[in-house]
């Protein structure tokens, strides 16, 4: 998939697709194509008249068109709104339906924990982890608190059972697989706290915690 | 150990890039009106005065000069000025990350361009015909044509070498500053006898000097040998073609290694 390139802006959505399946000698049926990529609502529209994110599903539909084995997406949904987001990985499901595989690379790692069967982590050149969301998701504590609190130190946390613990003025945060006693603990020692959030880790706070927080 | 490569027949993809061109030449309205009407425009006002040229009908020789100044126009800008275009929004790209072959897009505009031309020849024989009472035999009509489709070609390699060593806000200009002072300087709009001296004796050297001497011999005046015209032709094709065959590699070593 190639974003950062022009299309023919003089032809209908449909036929560029057209166009492209007679370049590959098993291309999928149109019909499929525009199915998978979602174009349906605006196949018969120029390609110069579509909105970004509608072009970003035809630059799709024109990388899927050849029926290939595997897809490369690289970084694929910036820039994009939350919606499109989400419809495009839909059309990435479809196509992963169809047994094929798909190499992609992101920065938004909930992206990664919606697709993907299996991430690998790459801090500086080096694969730092590589297995499923889930279980990269278990490397790191269950849990992510934060919360407000004016003037406190680092120090105040000492021997508690915390990682990836950041310290800024206005924000505390932390992993942890036992909140419950940690805050205990915090409010024992008279640590100021507002504002408490309890949630869940996800990936993000896992590759944060494996990148050394870089 | 290069894996085998499985390649898209040619036909349907030439067939699928000639439609493309097609296309595009029907939702460009301004692209192709600009094609068809300006040389019509010209020839009214150049080609329908009482003026004379040396050796032959004036209304002929403008005619067939005007005929000539169209086909030289097609070539140049469809593949000067949208070659430029397709690298400037980096269509080129998108082409490149297929196995698209370079030949099917070349045959789709060239097909698309000879028919261009056609259309715009017919006009101006209907002009000519209409507001000018030109009669030839069928003989002529067909011969001017014939060698004018032909003379795209040299055209159409240099409208690719300036395609591709031209940016894209560049290439119409630079068309029309070579374009224009050539067909001057040519004697497609002034016959040449009327240009200055130090013109006539450059007029020679340039393409668009021959092919209107193919032209206007086409139609029954008989300037010189066109056999030189034909040679001369035949040799700028095959600069032009070198020139653009360099500034393709060239691209490739600074877009896509």
């Amino acid at each position: 998939m190639l974003q950062e390139s022009g299309i023919p802006l003089t032809l209908k959505v449909r036929e560029v697709v057209d166009l492209f399946r007679t370049y590959y000698p098993k291309p999928l049926p149109t019909d499929t194509v525009v199915e998978i990529a979602g174009l349906g609502e605006f196949q018969h529209r120029l390609v110069s008249k579509l909105s970004g994110g509608q072009r970003q599903r035809v630059y799709f539909a024109l990388a899927i068109c050849g029926d290939p084995e595997a897809l490369f997406l690289d970084e694929p949904t910036v820039g994009l709104d939350a919606a499109t987001r989400r419809s495009f990985w839909g059309q990435v499901r479809q196509f992963k339906k169809r047994g094929k595989s798909i190499v992609l690379t992101t920065h938004y790692l909930d992206e990664a924990d919606a697709l993907a069967d299996r991430v690998v982590v790459i801090d500086h050149g080096l694969i730092v982890a590589e297995d499923s969301p889930e279980a990269i998701r278990a490397l790191v504590p269950g849990k992510k608190v934060s919360f407000h609190s004016p003037g406190i130190s680092a120090d105040t946390f000492s021997g508690l059972p915390v990682e990836g613990l950041v310290v800024d003025a206005s924000r505390v945060s932390f992993l942890t697989s036992h909140p419950e006693d940690v805050l205990r603990t915090l409010f024992g020692r008279g640590a100021p706290i507002a504002d408490l959030e309890v949630a869940g880790a996800g990936l993000e706070e896992a590759v944060l915690v494996l990148t050394g927080g870089r | 150990m290069a894996a085998e490569v499985r390649l898209a027949p040619l036909l349907p993809m030439v067939v699928a890039q000639t439609r493309a061109e097609f296309r595009r030449l029907a939702r460009v309205p301004e692209f192709t009106g600009f094609g068809l009407a300006f040389p019509l425009i010209l020839y009214i006002f150049i080609g329908l005065q009482n003026g004379r040229v040396a050796g032959g009908d004036f209304h002929k020789y403008a005619l067939a000069s005007m005929a000539a100044y169209a086909v030289v126009n097609i070539a140049l800008s469809s593949f000067g000025i949208t070659v430029a275009n397709e690298r400037g929004s980096r269509m080129d790209a998108l082409m490149r990350a297929t196995p698209l072959r370079p030949i099917a897009p070349l045959v789709g505009k060239t097909i698309a361009a000879v028919v261009f031309a056609l259309a715009a020849l017919a006009l101006l024989y209907l002009a000519g015909i209409v507001l000018a009472g030109i009669s030839m035999p069928l003989e002529q009509w067909f011969n001017l044509t014939w060698r004018l489709l032909l003379g795209l070609i040299p055209f159409i390699c240099m409208g690719f070498a300036i395609g591709y060593l031209a940016g894209p806000s560049t290439a119409v200009i630079v068309v029309n500053l070579v374009f224009l002072p050539m067909s001057f300087a040519s004697g497609i709009f002034i016959p040449i006898e009327a240009l200055p001296a130090f013109i006539r004796d450059f007029a020679p050297f340039l393409p668009m000097y021959h092919l209107g001497h193919i032209a206007w011999n086409a139609v029954g005046i008989p300037f010189n040998d066109i056999l030189k015209s034909v040679l001369w032709l035949a040799g700028y094709t095959a600069a032009f073609l070198a020139l653009a065959l360099w500034a393709v590699s060239r691209e490739d070593d600074r877009r896509f290694s």
